[in-house]
């Protein structure tokens, strides 16, 4: 499942009704805030949310959004590193094998 | 838990073992099943349907079944089964003539960028010009329900005289009947139109060879977009007009331009990824469209995201498909962009000799996939 | 488009392959490929649309699972809800998904071409709205979806007490991503090697859930996002468990997806819906606790309660071997019927419905991974 597309909150119909309306690349709809109201740090316009049926499901962490961003250029220079590593190294083995360890561990968190 | 299906009926464990690229009866099996597809879709799409529904209507996969089944098979002509935007006729003289017609029913009959009169008159002026043709007269038909608006009739009809005004037609004939309250959803307007076709100019799909060019005269998307929003049942708001427009100006600029150019055809119901379709079915050619490539205007690319819809299916008014020779393309693409409804006018593929039928998109991540032919309307999904 | 794009970055994502493809070599040198299976249907789209399938290497494969709550409703309950469509003096409302899935005889576009006031709606709200503007018409929703939808359908149901509306109810045909998931794993045909874990039922349910995977069964699972880079993501989460030896749930969704997943979407939950002793999955068969109805409190809004529904079981044709493509035991192409009785136009089982099921994905987009393609 499920068609979710992040938006921004734009403007804030009404609190009490939980109706807001969000902005996804100059389309705007209404959705209902109701799921997210409760969030720690409330909601507020400029937020980014996730948008399904027309309700709001969960703010995204444009932190983490960051984060998961790294992770993957990260492995650029990773595997740069172990392009060398191999060309040196002789025939790989699964267990054992401390050069290829070595660099999972590294990445083992973004 | 009860299941419906019990362990595999004959047996065959076939399928657990090894992966696309294995060797063996797994992959021999798949080969021969696709093989079956690839037979089926090219047979007649088969009607199997006892009423009429919507999705016959759509332009795609239904569509061509109804057609094929019911009026080809009654109708039957050399002409008729050619099937492309306007039937071209030899009169005696020697000279060509193109010859079509269309039925307009949108609703609502009024969206931003324009109406139901716009599309009328610019449709028919389109479909003659994609063969070539300079759109000369029009017929305009009108089926009116008992109670419509004389005040609404007139803007509609307004709407014609301004579209016809600045396309360079002239409605030479009509017709009204009016119909009982309830049996025509307000007014529906057919429209007739003929042109001729200057000596030299042969816009045939039989033409496309592997190596051309896949051009689009704009972006694409927004009419389709526009419709749906002005609908209102889907409670979005964007600034998205629909991009009617007529296309003779810019056909005679391009083909003006680049003499060699194979094919046209305006991208309209079923949007580009049906042209293209139909294009390498008729043409038995392949075509590979890249993603990074199309042409869209960001508020409708969001539109179609939000709704979960393929751009590539989501009809124009205003936009034609092109198949040019690679080395006329430049020149081409230069005509429409000097064209102020080819601005954005963009080359979006390549003409391939293999997989004949096929249209395959090479999208942005790097990956590829088919790009099929449409079973009905593309309808907004949540999942 | 923000949150989308960045995801779509073709040199990030070559990047990703390089890493899975050096992890899986490892893993695998020579013999059978790893196999992940993506739950949710939502994946299944994502990793056709981007066309992810054929950028992976021949040792990592891709079972399509059955997270589409779509397909997965019975024949007979498209039935019922075409013979409620069918009464002439109610507007049935439906997402766009549900209007070709096929019942017994038709589906609900036809069943509007005959002349049932069938209206396509973006939200549950809109519905709700439909009902508020004719109020002497009786406005049904047709209520599809998991833990991600659900949670919508409630609070329209509460928002309709909360207005007094009365002549608005609830055909509700959501369903748990739990079961499925269990039937999946219990299955002795079954040979996967981990899971990429559903990402928007997880933004409602959290990760918690999912600790049965690893923890009865031994397979590691990844909550992924949507986009492609999430997907590829996942997998190199999913294969650095493998090659660490560690067997756990992961969240790759972290921007959307916490832990213990939207509290208030959860009570909203329990307050108004209760757990179906069973209900039938089209190819699965009947799986115990998988499907939500209404709770009694809110059984004047039950549709299937104010209108009398048939109610008949239609089974699957026998042709349909749904089931063992849902599980994962065959490819769409190894079933009987693939691509001649059963095709997106005419669709016989849950997996050629939906565009997004296994077979549909697979007829619709990847058998180009069989079709010779000289490079451009």
């Amino acid at each position: 499942m499920c068609l979710g597309i992040p938006g921004q909150l734009v403007e804030i119909i009404s609190l009490e009704e939980h109706r807001a309306i969000v902005e996804v690349d100059g389309v705007r709809r209404e959705v209902n805030i109701g799921l997210v109201m409760g969030d720690p740090g409330g909601i507020a316009v400029g937020d980014w949310v996730l948008i399904h049926v027309g309700f709001a499901m969960t703010k995204i962490d444009e932190e983490e959004a960051a984060n998961s961003l790294a992770f993957i250029k990260l492995l650029g220079s990773v595997y740069d590193d172990e392009i060398e590593q191999f060309a040196a190294e002789p025939e790989l083995t699964l267990a054992g094998d401390d050069a290829a360890t070595a660099a999972d561990d590294k990445m083992v968190r973004p | 838990m009860t299941g419906t299906a019990g362990p595999d009926t004959d047996g065959s464990g076939a399928g657990r073992d090894g992966g696309h690229d294995g060797e063996g009866p797994e992959l021999g099996r798949e080969e021969v099943v696709l093989e079956r597809i690839e037979k089926w879709r090219r047979h007649r799409p088969r009607l199997k349907d006892e009423f009429v529904n919507s999705a016959h209507g759509a332009g795609g996969k239904a569509s061509a079944a109804l057609i094929d089944a019911v009026f080809v098979e009654a109708f039957r002509n050399k002409t008729l089964e050619t099937m492309a935007d306007a039937a071209v006729l030899e009169l005696p003289s020697g000279e060509r003539i193109a010859f079509s017609t269309d039925s307009y029913v949108v609703k609502p009959r009024r969206f931003p960028g324009g109406s139901v009169g716009h599309l009328a008159i610019h449709g028919t002026v389109n479909d003659l010009s994609m063969m070539g043709a300079s759109p000369s007269w029009i017929s305009a038909a009108f089926v009116i329900e008992d109670g419509f608006s004389v005040e609404e009739l007139r803007g509609i009809v307004d709407d014609m005289a301004e579209a016809a005004k600045h396309a360079g037609v002239t409605v030479v004939t009509g017709d009204t009947k009016v119909v009982d309250r309830g049996a025509a959803d307000g007014v529906y307007i057919t429209t007739a139109g003929v042109g001729v076709i200057p000596a030299g100019v042969h816009l045939d799909a039989r033409a496309i060879r592997p190596g051309d060019k896949v051009l689009v005269s704009g972006k694409i998307g927004d009419h389709g977009v526009a419709v749906m929003i002005a609908r209102g049942d889907l409670a979005l708001e964007a600034d998205i007009p629909s991009d009617t427009a007529p296309l003779n100006e810019l056909v005679e600029q391009l083909l003006a331009a680049a003499p060699g150019t194979r094919f046209l055809r305006d991208a309209t119901r079923g949007g580009v990824a049906t042209v293209c379709n139909e294009l390498a079915r008729d043409a038995e050619v392949g075509v590979v469209l890249y993603e990074h490539q199309l042409p869209i205007r960001n508020i409708v690319n969001g539109a179609c995201e939000i709704l979960g819809i393929d751009p590539l299916y989501v009809a124009n008014e205003g936009k034609l498909v092109a198949i040019v020779p690679a080395d006329q393309a430049d020149a081409a693409l230069a005509a429409m962009r000097a064209h102020p409804v080819g601005a954005d006018a963009a080359v979006i593929g390549d003409v391939t000799e293999e997989p004949p039928g096929i249209v395959v998109l090479r999208t942005g991540l790097g990956g590829s996939r088919i790009v099929d032919m449409l079973v009905g309307d593309p309808l907004p999904r949540i999942c | 488009m923000r949150f989308v794009d960045e995801y779509r970055d073709p040199a990030a994502a070559r990047l990703a392959v390089a890493e899975i493809e050096t992890l899986a070599s490892r893993l695998v040198p020579s013999g059978e490929p790893l196999k992940f299976m993506e739950v949710c249907g939502g994946h299944t789209h994502t990793i056709y649309k981007h066309g992810i399938e054929n950028l992976l290497p021949s040792t990592v494969e891709l079972v399509h699972g059955p997270g589409c709550p779509v397909c997965v409703i019975p024949m007979g309950r498209v039935d019922d809800a075409i013979a409620v469509a069918k009464r002439p003096n109610v507007i049935f409302t439906s997402f766009g998904d549900m209007m070709r899935v096929p019942g017994g005889s038709g589906n609900l576009l036809e069943a509007k071409a005959q002349g049932a006031d069938v209206r396509m709606v973006y939200s549950p709200l809109d519905a709700l709205r439909i009902a508020e503007a004719n109020p002497d018409r009786e406005v049904v929703f047709f209520a599809v979806g998991f833990e991600t939808t659900a949670p919508s359908t409630a609070v329209t149901l509460l928002k309709a007490r909360e207005r007094g509306v009365t002549n608005f109810s609830v055909f509700c045909n959501h369903v748990t991503i739990v079961p499925p998931l269990k039937a999946i794993l219990e299955s002795p045909d079954l040979r996967l090697d981990g899971f990429i874990g559903p990402g928007h039922v997880s933004t409602v349910i959290g990760n918690r859930p999912y600790r049965f995977v690893p923890g009865t069964y031994g397979k590691p699972l990844v909550t992924a996002g949507f986009e492609p880079l999430d997907i590829l993501q996942a997998l190199v989460m999913l294969l650095r468990q493998l090659t660490e030896g560690r067997c756990e749930v992961e969240n790759q969704y972290t921007r959307a997806v916490t832990d213990g997943g939207n509290r208030k979407a959860l009570e909203i939950l329990s307050q108004v819906f209760e757990l179906r002793p069973h209900f039938e999955w089209r190819g699965l068969g009947f799986i115990s606790q998988s499907a939500l109805k209404l709770s009694p409190e809110f059984a004047d809004l039950d549709a299937e309660l104010r209108f009398a529904v048939p109610g008949v079981r239609v089974a699957d044709p026998k042709a349909c071997q749904c089931g063992e493509v849902l599980k994962g035991v065959i490819k769409p192409w190894e079933c009987k019927v693939f691509g001649t009785a059963c095709t997106p136009e005419t669709p016989i089982g849950t997996c050629m419905v939906s565009s997004e099921g296994a077979c549909a994905a697979y007829y619709n987009y990847g058998r180009l991974t069989k079709i010779p393609v000289k490079s451009a």
